[in-house]
Formats: C-alpha cells, sequence, structure tokens
C-alpha cells in the first residue's frame, strides 16, 4: 500500500480535549500552523464530562477568603503525599487565576458571587458585598479554602465549549474521528504519527516539526471507570513504544469516592463540597469517625480508603453489584439540588431511576482518574524524544505526584495548555523540517503489516473482547485501592500472559474500512503494555503514598521511596523496565497531610 | 448531634433486583448500512438477547457488538448522556441511546440512525462535522475588541446574566432536535433549533459586541430563524430539557425587530 494521504504541519496535536486545545490555541496565535486530532468530535472529548469545577486561588467567596497561591500551593503539595514536582506546582498556582479570567474574558460563564442567602454545615455564609459578580468558588476536597471555580453543574463542559469556539475562531484545522496509531520516530526525535482514519479505516502520515500528546487518561483499562470508553490511554501506549519515552509513576490511580453502582458514573465532588454525607448501612454519617476536621472533605485518596475499609469492618450496604454506601444530599433541597446539582438529579433518575431530592444514592470508590503518565520536565517536553510534548492527563507533568486533588485537573489542562503551549510555540520555530521518507514509510508499513495480519487472522484467533475484560478483572482485583504483594505478583504474572496473547489476536468480523473490531484489536496490546506498568510499579513500590497503598506497606516512606516511578518498554522487551528519578522538593519538605493515615491515632487533631 | 443522619429516606429503593425472574427477550432490529459498500443496500437486522436489570441501550449495543455481530456500527463516548454522541431514532422517537433504559422500551425495538447528518455506518452518523459547520456559519464565538489583559481582576457580571447564559450553553449537540425537525429534513442548510439557541447564548453574553443587525445578516433568513416553521418537535427532544421553543421565540422576536428598524432606518 502506497497509496495514502500525507498532511504537513507544524504543529501536531494529539487530543482535542481542554489541554490539547488550549496548547494549540496558543501556537497558532503565535503564528503557528497547527492541526489537532481527536478520536470524536473535539466537543465530546472527555473534559466536557467534568462537573466539579478548576481550581484557582481567586479568593472571591467568603470560605476562599485570604486564599493565594501559597495556600494553594501547600493543598497541591500535601494532596500529592509530596509526590509532586514543587516547580511545577509552583508555576501551575501562580499562573492559575489569570487562566481562569482568560477562560472568562474568552466567553466561560463562571458562577458569580451574589449575596443569596447560603446555609453551609448549619451557619450562614455572609459574602462581601464588595465581591458581588466576580468569579465564585465552591468547596472541594483536601482544600484548605473554598477555591474551586465552576459553571452550575457543566464546568467541563462550559469550558471545552468555550475553548473550541477559539479554536474554530482561530481557524485551527481539526480533523475529528481518526486515531494515532504510532509516533514516527527514530532515537532522538519524533516526526508525526501514523493515523488511522476511523470513518473509512484508511491510513494517513502526519508530519510535523512538533508532535504533541494530549490524549486524556487510561481509567478504561479499569473495567469499573467514571472515564468515558474512549478514555484507554492511547497517547501514552503511543509513547511508551518508542522505547525510549518513559511514563511516569503509572502506579499511582486514582479512585473517586462516588462513582454511582452499578453504572460508575460520578457524582461529582459537589455533592460533598456542598454538603453531602456519607452514610453506612445504619444511615450513621461514619466519615467525622475518621476525620474529624476534614470529614468528607478529606483528599480522594483517604475518602476512598476510609469507605472501603468502613465496608471491610461491616458496614457496607448489600447489592447484587458488591456492597456500597449511601450518599445523603437531601438535606440540600429541592432547589439547591435542582440548580446546582441539577447533574446530579438527572444521573439519579436517568441511571438508577432515583431522586436524590429524596432518596439516597448508592456509591462506591471507583477507578478515576491518571496520575502517571508520559513523564515531561516543566515545560513539557517529553523525555527521550526531541520534538515530542505531553500534557494534560496524558501527562506526568507531575503537578498530582500520588494524589490529585478535585478541581486540580481542569485547572491543569489549561494552565498547562498556556504554559506548555507557550514553550511549544517557541521551540517549533527553531525546528527546521527535516522528515526523512523512509522513516515514514517504515512506519506507515509496520501499522499497514498489523492490519493485515489482524485482518487474516495470521497471527492466531484470540478474541480482543474476552482479552479486554481478562485484562479489566485483572486490574480491579489485584490493583484496586488496597495493594499487597501477593495479589500484585499474581497481576504481574497475568498480565504477562495475557500480553504474549494479545499479540495473537485475529478478528471475527474482517475488520473491513472504519471497522471497531479492528480499532479495539489494534489498540489492545497498547493498553495491556500500560496495564503492565501499572501493576510492575505497584508491585516494586513497597511503601504507601497517596492513592498508592500497601497494606503490607501502610507508612510512606521518604527515606527509600520519595522518587518517581520511570517505566521503559524497550524495543522488542516482553515486560516493561523500572527506573527511578528523585522528586524535586523546593519548598516544602515531607510532613504531615493533617488528614489521612497518621490522623488516625489521635482522633483530636487540631485543625489546621 | 451532627453524626447522625436524622432525615430517614422516604424510600430506601433497594429494587436492584428488578424481579427480573422472568427476564424479557428483547428483539433490538438495527438499520445495517455501510456507504463503503453501496451495493448493498440499508436493511434492518434483527438480534435477540436477554434482559437484565438497569439494562440501558449502551449495554445491549456494546453486547450485541462483542458477542453477536463485530462490525456493528455506533457511537459513544460518556455513556452518561453529558457528551451528545449517541443520538439515535428509538423507535421512531430521536433519543440519546445512552440514557435510554431497556425497561421501558417493548419487546421489540427498531433502532435507525438519525436523519439529516450524513451517515457514517449503521447507527453512526456526523453530527459533529454538521455542528462545526452550524458554529461556523453562525460565528459562534465571543466577538469582541477589548484585549485580555492578565494583571487585571476579572470583569464583573450578574450571576442571572450567567446563569442565562449557561442555560443556553448547556445544549450538547446531539442533533435529536434536528433529526426530529421537519424542516431541517428538506433544507440542508436550515441551523436548526440547535443552532438558532446556539446564537441566543451569544445575544445573550454582554461581553459579545455584536450588534442586532449583524446577527440579522447571520441568522434573520430562510436558512436561520425565519426558516422554522414552529411546530415544535425539537422542544419535546431535547434530552437536556433546553427550552427551545423560548430560545427560537427570542431570536426571533429580536430579528423582527432588528429587521423592522433596518426598514425604518432606509
Ligand atoms: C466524570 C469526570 C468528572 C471530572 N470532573 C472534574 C472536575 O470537576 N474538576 C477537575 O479538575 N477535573 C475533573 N475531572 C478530570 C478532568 O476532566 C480530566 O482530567 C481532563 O478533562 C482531561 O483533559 P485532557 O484534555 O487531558 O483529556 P481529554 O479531555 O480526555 O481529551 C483527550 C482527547 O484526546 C483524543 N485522543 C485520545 N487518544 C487519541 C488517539 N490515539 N488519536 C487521536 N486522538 C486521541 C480524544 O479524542 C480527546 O479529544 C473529571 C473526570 C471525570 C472522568
Ligand atoms: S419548531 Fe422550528 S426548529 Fe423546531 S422542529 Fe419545528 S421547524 Fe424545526
Ligand atoms: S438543543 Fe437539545 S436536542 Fe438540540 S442538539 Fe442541543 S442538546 Fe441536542
Ligand atoms: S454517550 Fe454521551 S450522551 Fe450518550
Amino acid at each position: 500500500m502506497s497509496h495514502y494521504d500525507s498532511y504537513v504541519t507544524d504543529v501536531l496535536v494529539i487530543g482535542a480535549g481542554l489541554a490539547g486545545e488550549r496548547a494549540a490555541v496558543e501556537a497558532a496565535t503565535q503564528g503557528l500552523n497547527v492541526i489537532i486530532l481527536s478520536l470524536v468530535p473535539p466537543r465530546r472529548s472527555h473534559s466536557s464530562a467534568a462537573q466539579g469545577g478548576m481550581q484557582a486561588s481567586l479568593g472571591n467567596t467568603a470560605m476562599g477568603k485570604g486564599d493565594s497561591p501559597d495556600v494553594h500551593f501547600m493543598d497541591t503539595v500535601k494532596g500529592s503525599d509530596w509526590g509532586c514536582d514543587q516547580d511545577v506546582a509552583r508555576l501551575f498556582v501562580n499562573t492559575a487565576p489569570t487562566a481562569v479570567r482568560e477562560m472568562a474574558h474568552w466567553g466561560v460563564p463562571w458562577t458569580r458571587v451574589t449575596m443569596d442567602k447560603k446555609i453551609y454545615d448549619g451557619k450562614e455564609i455572609y459574602e462581601d458585598p464588595e465581591k458581588v459578580g466576580l468569579i465564585a468558588a465552591r468547596n472541594f476536597g483536601g482544600t484548605a479554602k473554598w477555591r474551586t471555580c465552576y459553571t452550575a453543574d457543566g464546568t467541563g463542559h462550559t469550558l471545552l465549549y468555550t475553548m473550541d469556539s477559539m479554536v474554530l475562531k482561530l481557524g485551527i484545522t481539526v480533523h475529528d474521528r481518526v486515531e494515532a496509531l504510532s509516533l514516527i520516530h527514530d532515537d532522538e526525535q519524533c516526526y508525526g504519527a501514523v493515523v488511522r482514519c476511523l470513518r473509512s479505516g484508511d491510513l494517513r502520515v502526519y508530519t510535523a516539526k512538533t508532535t504533541v500528546i494530549a490524549t486524556g487518561g487510561y481509567g478504561r483499562l479499569y473495567g469499573a471507570s467514571t472515564n468515558a470508553i474512549i478514555n484507554e490511554g492511547s497517547g501514552m501506549a503511543l509513547a511508551l513504544d518508542t522505547g525510549v519515552v518513559p511514563l511516569g509513576n503509572m502506579e499511582a490511580v486514582q479512585f473517586h469516592p462516588t462513582g454511582i453502582v452499578p453504572s460508575w458514573i460520578l457524582i461529582t465532588e459537589g455533592a460533598r463540597g456542598d454538603g453531602g454525607y456519607l452514610l453506612d448501612k445504619n444511615l450513621h454519617r461514619f466519615m467525622p469517625d475518621y476525620e474529624p476536621v476534614k470529614k468528607e472533605l478529606a483528599s480522594r485518596d483517604v475518602v476512598s480508603r476510609r469507605i472501603m475499609q468502613h465496608i471491610r469492618d461491616g458496614y457496607g450496604v448489600e447489592s447484587p453489584y458488591g456492597e456500597h454506601v449511601w450518599l445523603d444530599i437531601r438535606h440540600l433541597g429541592a432547589k439547591h439540588i435542582n440548580t446546582n446539582l441539577r447533574e446530579i438529579a438527572n444521573i439519579c433518575k436517568n441511571f438508577r431511576g432515583i431522586d436524590p431530592v429524596t432518596d439516597l444514592i448508592p456509591v462506591r470508590p471507583t477507578q478515576h482518574y491518571s496520575m502517571g503518565g508520559v513523564r515531561t520536565n516543566i515545560d513539557g517536553q517529553a523525555y527521550g524524544l526531541r520534538n515530542l510534548f505531553a500534557l494534560g492527563e496524558a501527562a506526568c507533568w507531575d503537578l498530582h505526584g500520588f494524589n490529585r486533588l478535585g478541581g486540580n485537573s481542569l485547572a491543569e489542562t489549561v494552565v498547562a495548555g498556556k504554559i506548555v503551549g507557550h514553550q511549544i510555540a517557541r521551540y517549533t520555530k527553531e525546528v527546521s523540517p527535516d522528515v526523512k521518507f523512509s522513516l515514514m514509510e517504515e512506519h506507515l508499513h509496520q501499522q499497514v503489516d498489523r492490519v493485515k495480519r489482524l485482518q487474516s487472522c495470521q497471527d492466531g484467533t484470540e478474541n480482543v473482547y474476552q482479552l479486554r475484560r481478562e485484562m479489566e478483572g485483572i486490574l480491579s482485583r489485584n490493583v484496586g485501592i488496597f495493594r499487597s504483594e501477593g495479589p500484585l505478583q499474581e497481576a504481574v504474572s497475568a498480565l504477562h500472559d495475557l500480553y504474549e496473547r494479545s499479540l495473537h489476536i485475529g478478528l471475527r468480523g474482517g475488520g473491513q474500512g472504519g471497522d471497531p473490531e479492528l480499532g479495539a484489536a489494534l489498540r489492545l496490546p497498547g493498553m495491556i503494555r500500560l496495564a503492565y506498568c501499572i501493576a510492575l510499579g505497584a508491585l516494586a513500590r513497597e511503601e504507601s503514598r497517596g492513592s498508592h497503598f500497601r497494606e503490607d506497606f501502610p507508612k510512606r516512606d521518604d527515606e527509600n521511596w520519595l522518587k518517581r516511578t520511570l517505566a521503559y518498554w524497550p524495543p522488542g522487551a516482553d515486560s516493561p523496565v523500572l527506573q527511578y528519578e528523585p522528586v524535586k522538593i523546593t519548598e516544602s519538605p515531607p510532613g504531615d497531610r493533617g488528614y489521612g493515615e497518621s490522623s488516625r491515632a489521635s482522633a483530636t487533631d487540631k485543625p489546621r | 448531634m451532627e453524626n447522625r443522619a436524622v432525615l430517614l429516606p422516604q424510600t430506601n429503593r433497594d429494587d436492584w433486583g428488578e424481579n427480573m425472574m422472568h427476564a424479557r427477550t428483547l428483539t433490538i432490529r438495527i438499520m445495517r448500512y455501510n456507504p463503503a459498500e453501496p451495493e448493498t443496500k440499508p436493511y434492518l437486522q434483527d438480534f435477540q438477547l436477554t434482559e437484565e436489570p438497569g439494562m440501558t441501550l449502551f449495554v445491549v449495543l456494546n453486547k450485541l457488538r462483542e458477542e453477536q455481530d463485530p462490525t456493528l456500527r455506533f457511537d459513544f463516548v460518556c455513556r452518561a448522556a453529558i457528551c451528545g454522541s449517541c443520538g439515535m431514532l428509538v423507535n421512531g422517537k430521536p433519543t440519546l441511546a445512552c440514557k435510554t433504559l431497556t425497561k421501558d422500551l417493548p419487546e421489540t425495538t427498531t433502532l435507525l440512525p438519525l436523519p439529516v447528518f450524513k451517515l457514517i455506518g449503521d447507527l453512526s452518523v456526523d453530527t459533529g462535522v454538521w455542528f462545526r459547520d452550524v458554529s461556523l456559519r453562525t460565528e459562534s464565538w465571543i466577538h469582541t475588541d477589548t484585549v485580555f489583559d492578565p494583571d487585571a481582576e476579572e470583569e464583573r457580571m450578574d450571576n442571572d446574566v450567567a446563569q442565562k447564559i449557561y442555560e443556553a450553553e448547556r445544549c450538547i449537540e446531539c442533533g435529536c432536535c434536528i433529526g426530529g425537525c421537519a424542516t431541517a429534513n428538506i433544507k440542508p442548510n436550515f441551523i436548526g433549533a440547535a443552532g438558532v439557541n446556539r446564537v441566543a447564548r451569544f445575544m445573550l453574553d454582554p461581553r459579545d459586541q455584536r450588534t442586532d443587525r449583524e446577527y440579522l445578516e447571520l441568522v434573520g433568513t430562510d436558512d436561520g430563524v425565519f426558516g422554522c416553521v414552529g411546530l415544535m418537535a425539537c422542544d419535546d427532544n431535547c434530552p437536556v430539557g433546553i427550552p427551545l421553543r423560548d430560545q427560537l421565540a427570542y431570536v426571533r422576536r429580536k430579528m423582527a425587530q432588528s429587521a423592522w428598524n433596518l426598514g425604518k432606518t432606509k
């Protein structure tokens, strides 16, 4: 096959979520040619599903008074369990307020401060009349101040629609319904990507001075996830496949405390931020027993573990889908629920047939966010290959360390988009195009060959969907919230076998055109490689930090493990190789988070 | 004591089982067509499967693809009624498949792709391209001369105004209002209720400096707001409950006013 479409551009952005589009806007504003690729129309990217909000220390609301980038910094570092890069965290918190205001300038209808009567936790809140009309904020877990800016129940939606309106305005080229299959690269540089059109099945070649991975998270490696079904980590897999680009901290997987049972759709943290309770089978509000200060609003890793611990202790509510607890927001009242938390009301009605104004919501911790990803430096440049950048959930910029704070991820997408986008523009202007034709052909033919082998069942007849279910099961059972050596060891060897089997997939449906089974089959080996990195990283890390909790090593171990995992997949290897690098500590030496296991002993901990 | 839940739930709905003792066998009748193989005309294919508790069409279609026909094409992204990917005709009504529970469906259900949009294959249609084109034609972005000042406090906005903008911005571009619209089905360039609603969103926004006259040029045509014949199928079909009837009336009123003013000054 030598007939294929090819495209040339300055900057190729793989991913049209908030991170990819924000970076594209920055690069295009600075005069560069940009093409954005996306599996789906940009506005359907998973960023649109974020309801809760985005953190920035504007400090406009009464409960946010006295907030500053410094306070935001400490919350972020503590949340990360000192696993984040503090230079990145500093840059991020300092830029977030500007980024939020810029989004306002572009059109986001942020919820604003009003003098309407507000009751929180039984107390009335009085806003400063001087602040009326400025951008408001709500409460989110793990934060000392109310800092989460939001648009009613649709923050991600309005951010993404506004961002995409800028993409339209700037006339940036978007190719939707395409999937990047591999990066065109040699040992030193990246030159673009081989891409499959999901409409026709045709392969294409995109060459670029700079290639950017902004493909979002890998939630769907776990069967039960709050993520959209397209969040399969394919951008991370592309980077790993190069053999020279490492993935950072893949074992750091966030579980959100409140996925609704059994469709695992997210009930946003806004529900607890606005005053919701968690109840056990006796309708007892149990979080204050464990976390007297932050209660339901300790950081996510902590709340998720507390719920699972409480369930293990026999207080879970039984159901055919496993035990769960209740989320109770009835006391917030119909008006509040049907405006500020309307999306929750809709989810409850549509997918569970209940009304949260009168009913309790069944919830359980569910896979939610990928802290790990393509390891980059502070400018967003990937380790290992020149001309390759990554940002957003697909990257390990390392703002989140071992636990991301709610609201810090949307903020990361637009802040990193602004900062990394600027670096991309600066850097791309220096690059002279020197794409080697033979290299392009080689990478294209590798994919052509894969497609043919799958179509003709040349390598075997393994069923892609069956293998996929097995992968999901292994991760969910053995690499979940509570981890320990035995099950992790088991997961690693099961994934090892599964990876081998995934090289013998054969299609049952022929795989013509934009066939979905072929798409799944092309993707699965890369997904299993990611799963392998997660399991192996978790097995190796003999400590507990943030969301990574080892029952056999329940304490954080700064002496041995204040370091970041880097997972490589050497060319042709059958398993990943782990290396480590130090974590950058600049302002805040590791200490006590003020919530979580360390406060378990002393339930009388003083508020911070 | 605040640790106690004082309210007792009105219902403690443990209806998980939904009494699946007599699980139904569902027949799902799906339109099959691959535009890349025009020799094979569109046809309806029947699939059978056993109903499960809490089953949605998202679960149904994925099961069919994984267990019965791997070539079946359809679109889901969020599976939570947020992203607008999965609009289709379910027994003739345009709606989101992901939030359609099988318990609300008869034993035989027919699924057809949304009309108006370009067919990609089976139930998959190109809503994305359609909406992008309408957004471009209506210039759906904030038009302003003001330059962003990174050091300044944000401009104030009344929260009620913000809420009004948001109400219009909630459209998820699913195309249900378009698929069910008589005008859109015969007029290829009609921007439909969603397009008009999108324009309303910018008209309501004080940050957008466009004048009524400029809007008139964009949408005061038969492909715009004056193409609508007012049967209001769109209003019933919007899965996120955007008050399309009101939005259409608002834009029409403003455009009629502006056209009249224009006539006066001519
Ligand atoms: C239900 C839910 C609610 C959330 N709520 C919040 C919240 O309230 N606050 C908060 O801060 N965070 C929240 N998050 C997290 C946050 O939404 C995400 O981390 C963030 O939006 C990710 O943005 P992104 O741009 O990195 O990726 P995405 O928005 O996921 O975009 C990825 C893009 O990459 C494209 N893509 C992927 N692979 C390929 C490929 N191989 N080829 C071509 N294109 C590809 C996709 O089409 C898509 O356009 C939430 C997450 C979930 C799951
Ligand atoms: S009211 Fe207008 S836009 Fe709505 S369905 Fe009828 S013709 Fe279409
Ligand atoms: S207005 Fe409603 S029905 Fe029409 S596209 Fe938007 S969300 Fe869908
Ligand atoms: S899949 Fe997103 S709306 Fe149905």
